[in-house]
């Protein structure tokens, strides 16, 4: 019988820092001259396809200050709900986005286009969160308000509704969205580990 | 061939949330349990990065903040090694970003007020790409250890930041590279998060002076684990049974 090699554990996790932005933002920490312009400035190419959206959100400590030195990466399927790299997928959307927190009001925004529905999932955007206090990244998702969600696989796994709506973005706008993510306390987003 | 889902994570090996020594964890961590679930194909597929976004000093620290013209001040050393799956595969045309202070223990950085002087020669950002065997290398300078206010004379030891992409956005890590033999890992609450010893040693490059270089630079081999994904049994059967 073959038996399974043991897996090799996977390399700790250590925080990001306050100074995440030098290596992964870096023209936020003042680097113009390194490289050319910063990974993930955008999740989408002109051209793509889908509708145009904008998502804008704080992330709250325990305290319910805004953190002013967090970093937030997306991860997003296109229109069709195809992500990139996957056979069909729209070449317009990389899908990858990364946004610091503003160094004075703790908001980060961005520019995409609305997610379609990926292989029996309702469409969403995978956030990955980490800043100085965070040992190992956060990931959670956003969910659009006016989808039905009663299928999904995540969402229908939440016991209690109150804690299912934070991940579930408010609509402030035609095409416009906003997604505040509570690190710990009251209305304390669900956190995934998947 | 792989089995598409990725292995759960195990959080043994992990740092909680939750870290008092830590101060900043208190109010940054989660009370409730995280929610877990298999990966689906949003942890599963992730971002790719190609060659073009890579210029060739992206890996050289010391000559990369000047583009060539004056290298940065400090103790010379290349870091080397290889990134590689739970499962032991090679992990090629992985992004991998690194971030650190200057030889004297001082961050570009707007919010590092310590006195320790910049460097002008020295940014302290870097990236490349792992090669054909999940190989990666830089060359910068060591950076000095500092001190933070986490407490009475808290130090941190000295240290780079790494950012690692895999080919799956559920394989997405942050960790730091400590240098072998520096006596502040064991006094730091940020290394201490880390509940196993055998987990903080893995985090500590070796010196290795076979890559060291003779009148020119040491050499520091540091391997990292990323996240593997379940496989077959047919794919672990070895070869003739
Ligand atoms: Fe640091």
């Amino acid at each position: 019988m073959a038996r399974r090699p043991d897996p090799d554990p996977e390399t700790a996790s250590q925080t990001a820092g306050p100074y995440v932005h030098i290596g992964c933002l870096p023209s936020v920490a003042g680097f113009h001259a390194v490289f050319d312009g910063d990974l993930g400035a955008s999740p989408i190419i002109e051209g793509a396809k889908g509708d145009v959206i904008t998502v804008e959100g704080k992330i709250f400590d325990g305290y319910g200050d805004p953190l002013l030195d967090g970093m937030i990466e997306t991860w997003q399927a296109d229109a069709k709900g195809l992500y990139a790299g996957q056979a069909g997928a729209d070449p317009k959307v990389p899908g990858f986005g990364r946004r610091a927190t503003d160094a004075e009001t703790g908001a980060f925004s961005f520019r995409t286009i609305r997610p379609g529905a990926a292989k029996g999932q309702a469409p969403h955007i995978a956030f990955w969160i980490v800043a100085r206090g965070i040992n190992i990244g956060l990931l959670t998702r956003l969910y659009f308000p006016e989808d039905n969600h009663s299928d999904d696989p995540i969402l229908s796994r939440i016991e209690t509704a109150e804690r299912a709506k934070t991940l579930i973005a408010a609509k402030i706008g035609d095409a416009a969205y906003r997604f505040d993510i509570r690190l710990q306390g009251d209305g304390e987003t669900v956190f995934l580990d998947m | 061939m792989t089995g598409g889902g990725l292995l759960p994570r195990d959080r043994a090996v992990q740092p909680a949330a939750l870290t008092p020594e830590y101060k900043t964890s208190v109010t940054r961590s989660p009370r409730s349990p995280l929610l877990t679930l298999d990966s689906t194909v949003t942890e599963e597929t992730g971002p790719v990065f190609g060659h073009d976004i890579i210029g060739p000093l992206d890996n050289d620290l010391i000559n990369n903040f000047t583009q060539g013209a004056s290298l940065a001040n400090g103790e010379r050393v290349l870091i080397h090694g290889r990134l590689s799956d739970q499962n032991g595969r090679a992990v090629p045309g992985a992004l991998i970003e690194i971030w650190q202070a200057n030889a004297g223990g001082r961050y570009r950085h707007a919010n590092d007020s310590y006195f320790a002087p910049l460097d002008p020669n020295f940014g302290g950002c870097g990236r490349t790409l792992t090669d054909d065997d999940g190989n990666y290398r830089f060359m910068t300078i060591r950076p000095g250890a500092y001190p933070w206010p986490n407490g009475p004379n808290a130090w941190r030891p000295m240290h780079v930041h790494f950012s690692l992409f895999g080919a799956a956005f559920g394989q997405r890590l942050i960790t730091q590279m400590y240098f072998e033999g520096d006596p502040l890992i064991d006094l730091c609450p940020i290394v201490a998060a880390i509940p196993d010893q055998r987990q903080i040693d893995r985090l500590v490059a070796h010196l290795d002076m076979s890559q060291a270089q003779s009148m020119d630079h040491l050499a520091y081999r540091f391997d990292i684990t990323l996240r593997g994904r379940n496989q077959t049994m047919f794919e672990n059967r070895p070869e003739g049974m």
